[in-house]
């Protein structure tokens, strides 16, 4: 995985709250056995038309924001599916970082897995980054992992709160297998134990 | 000892290791795979060298993109993606030597209703499959959740899983539920209730008389429908109805083994002076049958109430409501039992089991749907199909004119062909009316088998307590 770096880029508002995961990705594109490709797909169904043209008002679509490479979205974020050709379409897309005040559990969890941050802030910051969005790609809005902070075009500064576990991995680009295969005889050990006091299992 | 939750309990059980900052490893007892989510893991574990850890407690099963038509046995029948996607799982299962039930095995059917009907899923175990509703799996007092794909191929690497513990909310439904009344409305209202993220950070115990008395079955459905409260998992504290659905089922424990396990699992419930962060206490008396009108499982509403205005919400529901009606084709203020509905799928890992289709046939016995409907019902697995033909629904549905159909998923995420058309409103007994999720445009409305089936016979959305006080007039 690659290292996630502090970077600046343009962010799309997309206010609408409880975008699931069937909008981020139709189920007609899961037929895939792999996990690349899937950027041109993201939010297909509210970006092209029956015809497969793109419908010109959607966020993505609009010139300004074409090149995003962060989400400023509405509450409970990514809910529904536990697909992670979610995460995997936005990543494939350019996104790098989803803002918004909540997100869902396993789709939060899925973001780290493909060198993703979504940031929970408060109602307050979400609004004035949604604002900052607006503006297009004159404002572009700067994520600082390292720091904790995201910046926008005026130069405003909020913190974030994050697990530092799943920080110190995003920063470092960990592979979460080979970290826990470094544990391989605590899991061992288990093993014996749960052979003897759960045998059922 | 301090008091514990259930859900304390299962964890502290499976931790193999904690980290300083209280991350923790925990052991994962069964894990159920499918087509969809889980090639990709496979393809890693290849391009790695790795081999599946514990290929017994690993259960694979394609039920996302099969076809629910006879036939099916021919790989041809399938579109060329999904032909690749299941042939994939066919060779990781093979290759990796993993529990496997294929589209020919009369046991084959949606994940989530194979799992209890084997006995794989057992009270106090981890379960986690790469798909949302694993949820279902807390109806056994088991932790059980959905996974994205690299947790998929972690746990087939390592038989564990990275995790941070949930905070604890308790669910409780009070009281006797009224006649007409199913889990599928409680569940509904639950989440009317909370909302699709008042779970969100949280694993969900329900309990209090009225969950008491549903059935596994019930308890299934409750369950199943957790993560559309936006919980990482919803449970239920085993007790006898449990350890009686439980016993004798191919993969359960038999004799002496089968008593140690009671033992442990008697221990398993919710000490009384536990710490809930989160409580939320309904009362079953006040549950109603219940349906959704818009894109999302918390538009849900008594049958007998009216199609709401986006204006009676708060904050960005506002505009959602406004964007669901328009997709939906309501109108506020419209009756709910005035909409019509052209289609009506009766099925999924929320209902689809034998007990669903027993409500359902109980409502269709002697009569037709009306004309011009499209019905079908889809049983969750082989075995509850094999049951409702030998108990004679599957006659009672074939005579209403609903098509009866092989085990899948089917229209419940319209992966496979059972999809709607653009502006086909479906009464669905499957858990999501997202947007496009049974077919792009297509409306969905959630509702319990019972009502599905009356819907079928009236053609709108209908009130089974009235649908069965005319009947019996």
């Amino acid at each position: 995985m690659e290292k996630f770096e502090k970077f600046s880029g343009v962010a799309a508002p997309m206010p609408l709250v409880n975008i699931d995961t069937d909008m981020i990705i139709p189920k007609q594109y899961l037929k895939t056995i792999k996990r690349s490709g899937l950027g041109v797909s993201a939010f297909a169904e509210m970006r092209y038309d029956d015809e497969g043209n793109e419908i010109p008002d959607f966020v993505l679509n609009k010139p300004a924001y074409r090149d995003s490479q962060i989400i400023v979205a509405g509450d409970n974020f990514g809910c529904g599916s536990s697909r992670e050709h979610a995460p995997w379409a936005l990543a494939d897309f350019g996104i790098k970082v989803v803002i918004s005040t909540s997100f869902a559990d396993i789709f939060y969890n899925n973001c780290f897995k493909n060198g993703m941050l979504p940031i929970v802030m408060p109602q307050e910051v979400v609004d004035v980054l949604m604002q900052d969005a607006e503006k297009g790609q004159n404002a572009r809005i700067e994520v600082d992992l390292e720091a904790q902070t995201v910046t926008t075009s005026e130069g405003e500064s909020f913190t974030f709160e994050l697990d530092p576990f799943r920080k110190h991995c995003l920063l470092e680009g960990l592979d979460d297998i080979g970290l826990t295969l470094e544990k391989a005889t605590a899991i061992d050990t288990f093993e014996g134990q749960i052979a003897q006091s759960r045998p059922w299992v | 000892m301090s008091p514990k939750t259930l859900y304390d309990k299962i964890w502290d059980a499976h931790v193999v290791h904690q980290a300083e900052d209280g991350t923790c490893l925990l052991y994962i007892d069964r894990h159920l795979v499918h087509e969809v989510t889980s090639p990709q893991a496979f393809e890693g574990l290849r391009m790695s060298g790795r081999k599946v850890r514990a290929p017994e407690r690993t259960i694979a099963v394609p039920d996302h993109n099969v076809p629910t038509t006879e036939g099916r046995d021919n790989p041809e029948t399938m579109p060329e993606d999904s032909r690749i996607q299941v042939a994939a799982l066919d060779k990781n299962a093979r290759d990796f030597g993993v529990n496997y039930y294929p589209v020919s095995d009369i046991r084959q059917g949606i994940v989530h209703i194979v799992g209890p009907e084997n006995g794989w899923t057992l009270p106090g175990m981890t379960v986690v499959c790469g798909d949302s509703h694993t949820a279902t799996h807390g109806a056994f007092g088991a932790l059980a959740h959905g996974i994205g794909t690299s947790e998929v191929e972690h746990v087939l690497a390592t038989q564990t899983l990275i995790q941070s513990k949930s905070k604890n909310m308790k669910v409780e439904i009070t009281g006797k539920l009224a006649p007409g009344v199913t889990a599928k409305d409680v569940v509904l209202t639950i989440i009317g209730h909370t909302g699709t993220g008042g779970g969100t950070g949280y694993v969900i115990e329900y309990c209090g008389e009225a969950i008491r008395s549903l059935s596994m079955e019930g308890r299934m459905t409750i369950c199943n429908m957790a993560i559309e409260g936006g919980a990482r998992a919803g449970l239920i504290a085993p007790d006898q109805t449990t350890f009686d659905y439980v016993k004798g089922r191919t993969h359960a424990p038999k004799g002496a083994q089968f008593e140690a396990a009671l033992d442990w699992w008697k221990t398993l419930y919710s000490d009384d002076d536990a710490h809930w962060d989160k409580v939320v206490t309904i009362r079953g008396e006040d549950i109603a049958p219940t349906v959704t009108w818009g894109t999302s499982p918390e538009d849900a509403l008594p049958v007998t109430a009216e199609v709401p205005a986006p204006e009676s919400f708060k904050g960005g529901k506002v505009e959602a409501a406004r964007r669901s009606l328009d997709y939906m084709g309501l109108t506020p203020g419209q009756k709910l039992t005035d909409i019509e509905i052209d289609t009506v799928f009766i099925g999924s890992c929320t209902n689809g089991r034998i007990e669903d289709l027993r409500a359902a046939a109980e409502v269709l016995k002697g009569r037709k749907v009306k004309e011009g409907m499209r019905a079908m019902i889809v049983p969750g697995s082989g075995l509850v199909r094999a049951q409702a033909e030998e108990e004679g629904l599957a006659e009672i549905f074939k005579e209403a004119g609903f098509e009866w159909r092989l085990a899948g998923c089917s229209m419940c995420l319209a992966m496979n062909p059972d999809q709607l058309a653009p502006g086909e409103r479906c009464a669905a007994t499957s858990n999501r009316n997202f947007e496009g999720r049974q077919g792009r445009g297509g409306r969905t409305h959630l509702m319990s088998p019972a009502m599905a089936a009356a819907a079928a016979i009236t053609g709108r959305i209908t009130d089974i307590r009235e649908f069965t006080a005319a009947e019996a007039v």
